[in-house]
């Protein structure tokens, strides 16, 4: 077709005239992102977030655009340690059972007001803990936030919660201003569509299936920040497009992998734009495989063994997410330095002692070398699952296991894993989180496990030490003795196998070269981007 | 052909109206039901973006959504709705749908009054010229690309036009409705609205201009074979005043009833055009509004779609008698 039309321009030397000067007229009139618009920056966020604030909605997209108009008390380093943000110290108590935040001081809402320890007390007793879809869970243990006076913030335990640390960033935990939401309809307040908060950029606009435009808070208590006037968001609905719109220049910056696996190479290779594969450690969503213990095969522990060696994660890491990611080798990955051990049980790829097991377990292969066969039900989120899903049924193949692939949209899989439990294996983006107490205690605790709820233990599996070596982890006050629990956890985990782990994919943000400091810490692009610039 | 039909039947467009607000009642109902076999709620679809949910926050979405209450209630609470004009709340969007949805008419309405204006244009002359030149070069050449142009899904012409027009050449932007950056207002925010809108309105043209070509083409050919045309040939008229006179205004009914269902199906029908092209209308509204089983929201749509397609075929009907006087109301 391009050539039809290209040869058609060649035709005749009237049109090639027309066009080329219409070409320079839209180009006169395209403001070019690198002149005339030098403090606005476009960056795309995938899929549009639903909502603008992350307290009522806790989707990824919804975080990244939160994360730049609200702040929470603290932010992370990429050691994961909390740094002063809107608290500028806290203490927390040897038992574990109160933390004290000191506020800043001179911090205004968007509209003017002050900050103080009340919008903590209220954001937090009123808002997180009853309307955060994981703030209930985090914030569970929270009896009064106390307020002796308006820049000190006191939150009260009835049980130590040492994940809540994790928990505090302005896209997880927004601070929300009371005077806004006090008295009214919090979950149909307007506020919610157009955030009032403390942050670097302010809320403009937005309109639903084409664009968010924030702009530069003037009276932002960080003096000189943020270094940009405008942040634009466009939607693209289409990854192709996404590649399209970076090409032209009209896209500077998207994270949360935005472009296709098999275009990044393309990317890292072209001087025009940065590929940062950093910047996902505070969410390390996880690739894995749950398995139904419901089912008469995988009950048997050595089935679920024979499947771990049977499958060549070295291999499916390049031929299914193009080398973009990392085998793991337990359910903790190793951005999560503190927590993470390798001293686990390991299942090397070993076809023959993969048939050994099976063979043990009293599977024996049919006329056809078949052994049994599994459904493996995946949600359909971009293709990449696809390949994943032929790839096992290849490798399981070789072992006698037959695999059916069903795919499922992304409530019907929800209410066919955890609503039926019908399923035999499930692969599942699993986020880990920060801390294995939010993140995946739900998957292995045999308390976690209520039918209904999605992204909590469907397995079935319960073993008494896990949830003792949960419980305890949950609560510990003293950090080396957690770690201690953790480390246990790993090794009982790798044991069981209730979850096949696969990978860790890294989702990459891409920029134009141009674009300076998008990826400042674990938190990537749901950071509140005060430092972001253009050139 | 005497005076009195050429007024408006009123008649006629009152039996027709009380016809289609039955349809539409019809239509909305199953529309209810189909889509309760959807496995997997707006509650389900919520807490999937999320990651995470307990149940009691689950349970307290499905009563905020009144998922909780029993079918027939959640039916007569649509219905009744739709009767007062007031399509409710998209807590899924925290937005009213009416809302939503107004948010998202104009852009698809001005998509499809572009693509279909260039495809009738377009087709027109494409399915005169390919009859006029039958199985002649021209002819052969036109019936090809129309061929390729019905062949070919709009989502990869769609692509296409964008790698060539937008990041090779750079003559039109990639997607979106107008420049953000810019907020160009009065003329240059019309210009700039234009600019946007080449790319997806072609890309939408092609498959229609496709199928009015054809039309065309197999309508002038069988027109041009009858009597009426033999005697003005014979009567000496101009070869140009024959076709497009004479021949053409027999020959476009069937396209006319086409493109009114063209315009009826187009809400839902520009979907993968407006996901190319980042185009912020409807179809993609109702698209999103189903994966995230926001109920509300995609029956109010489907909704305006049948009355869409009632209203179209209302207007074809209405049509016809203009362009051929002998055809009757009834």
């Amino acid at each position: 077709m391009s050539d039809d039309a290209n040869s058609a321009i060649m035709m005749d030397r009237r049109q090639v005239l027309l066009f080329g000067s219409a070409a320079l007229i839209s180009g006169a009139m395209m403001p070019s992102t690198a002149s005339a618009a030098a403090g606005t920056l476009v960056m795309t966020i995938n899929p549009e977030p639903n909502a603008m604030v992350s307290a009522f909605n806790t989707a990824s997209p919804v975080a990244v655009i939160s994360g730049k108009m609200t702040e929470g008390l603290v932010h992370y380093d990429f050691g994961l340690n909390p740094q002063p943000e809107l608290a500028t110290s806290w203490e927390i108590a040897p038992d574990g059972l109160s933390m004290t935040f000191k506020l800043r001081d001179g911090v205004k809402w968007h509209d003017g007001k002050p900050f103080s320890s009340a919008d903590v007390a209220y954001s937090i007793m009123e808002i997180l803990k009853q309307h955060h879809p994981r703030g209930r869970g985090v914030f569970a243990k929270v009896t009064a936030v106390e307020t002796p006076d308006p820049l000190t913030a006191i939150i009260r335990l009835s049980e130590p919660t040492p994940a809540m640390i994790y928990a505090l960033a302005g896209w997880e935990s927004p601070m929300l201003p009371k005077h806004v939401y006090e008295g009214s309809e919090v979950l149909k307040n307007p506020a919610n569509n157009a955030p009032i908060g403390t942050g670097p950029f302010k809320f403009v606009e937005w309109q639903r299936g084409s664009h968010i435009i924030l702009e530069k808070n003037p009276d932002y208590w960080d003096k000189g920040k943020p270094l940009l006037d405008k942040l634009i968001v466009r939607i693209y609905p289409e990854p192709s497009a996404r590649v399209a719109a970076f090409e032209a220049g009209e896209l500077n910056l998207g994270g949360d992998g935005p472009i296709p696996l098999n275009e990044v190479k393309k990317f890292q290779d072209n001087p025009a734009f940065k590929v940062e594969t950093r910047g996902t450690e505070m969410n390390n969503s996880l690739d894995v495989l749950e398995t139904n213990l419901r089912n008469e095969h995988l009950a048997k522990p050595e089935v679920r063994k024979a499947l771990m060696h049977a499958i060549n994660r070295d291999l499916m890491v390049k031929t299914v997410w193009y080398g973009l990611a990392q085998p793991l080798t337990g359910p903790i990955p190793q951005t999560l330095p503190h927590f993470y051990s390798a001293d686990v049980p390991s299942y090397p790829y070993d076809v023959a002692k993969a048939e050994a097991l099976l063979d043990a377990a009293g599977y024996k292969k049919d006329a056809k070398g078949t052994r049994f066969k599994l459904r493996l039900i995946y949600p359909t989120t971009g293709d990449t699952y696809d390949r994943a899903g032929q790839f096992l049924r290849q490798q399981f193949r070789r072992i006698g296991v037959e695999l059916d692939l069903q795919t499922a949209d992304v409530p019907t899989f929800i209410r066919r894993v955890y609503g039926e439990y019908d399923f035999d294996l499930s692969m599942v983006p699993a986020s880990a989180t920060a801390d294995p107490s939010i993140g995946l205690q739900r998957f292995y605790h045999s308390a976690a496990a209520k039918q209904g709820t999605p992204f909590v233990n469907a397995s079935g599996y319960k073993n008494p030490e896990m949830d003792d070596v949960l419980s305890k982890a949950a609560v510990e006050p003293n950090a080396s003795k957690r770690v201690d629990l953790f480390k246990r956890f790993q090794q009982i985990a790798m044991e069981d196998l209730p979850i096949l782990p696969l990978v860790r994919p890294i989702y990459v943000t891409i920029a134009s070269a141009k674009v300076q400091h998008f990826v400042t810490g674990p938190e990537g692009v749901r950071s509140h981007y005060s430092t972001l610039s253009l050139g | 052909m005497s005076a009195p039909r050429r007024n408006l039947p009123l008649r006629f467009i009152g039996r027709r109206l009380l016809q289609a607000l039955l349809t539409i009642l019809g239509i909305a109902i199953i529309n209810f039901f189909l889509l309760q076999l959807a496995p997997g709620d707006a509650a389900d679809a919520l807490a999937g973006e999320a990651g995470t949910a307990d149940a009691e926050y689950l349970a307290n979405l499905r009563r905020e959504f009144g998922l909780d209450r029993p079918l027939w209630e959640q039916l007569a609470a649509f219905l009744m709705r739709i009767a007062t004009f007031n399509l409710g709340y998209s807590f899924r969007y925290g937005e009213n749908v009416s809302t939503l949805i107004l948010g998202r008419l104009p852009a698809s309405l001005l998509l499809m009054v572009a693509s279909i204006l260039i495809a009738l244009m377009v087709g027109v002359i494409f399915g005169v010229t390919a009859a006029r030149y039958f199985n002649r070069l021209p002819d052969r050449l036109i019936s090809l690309l129309a061929l390729l142009f019905y062949a070919t899904p709009p989502f990869w012409i769609g692509l296409m036009m964008i790698v060539v027009f937008s990041v090779w050449l750079g003559w039109a932007p990639t997607g979106g409705m107008r420049d953000i950056t810019a907020q160009d207002r009065g003329f240059a925010g019309v210009l700039d609205v234009l600019r946007h809108l080449a790319l997806p309105a072609l890309t939408q043209a092609f498959f229609y201009l496709a199928i009015y070509t054809r039309l065309v083409r197999a309508g002038m050919l069988e027109v041009m074979s009858l009597d009426y045309i033999r005697v003005a040939r014979a009567k000496g008229v101009s070869e140009q005043r024959i076709v497009y006179r004479h021949a053409l205004r027999n020959a476009v009914l069937p396209l006319i009833t086409v493109v009114g269902t063209n315009i009826g199906g187009f809400l839902g029908g520009a979907v993968l055009t407006e996901t190319v092209f980042s185009w912020p209308g409807i179809g993609r509204l109702m698209f999103d509004a189903m994966m995230q089983r926001d109920l509300n929201l995609l029956l109010s749509i489907l909704v305006l779609s049948s009355v869409f397609v009632v209203l179209a075929n209302l207007v074809v009907d209405l049509i016809y008698p203009f362009i051929n006087p002998t055809v009757e109301l009834r």
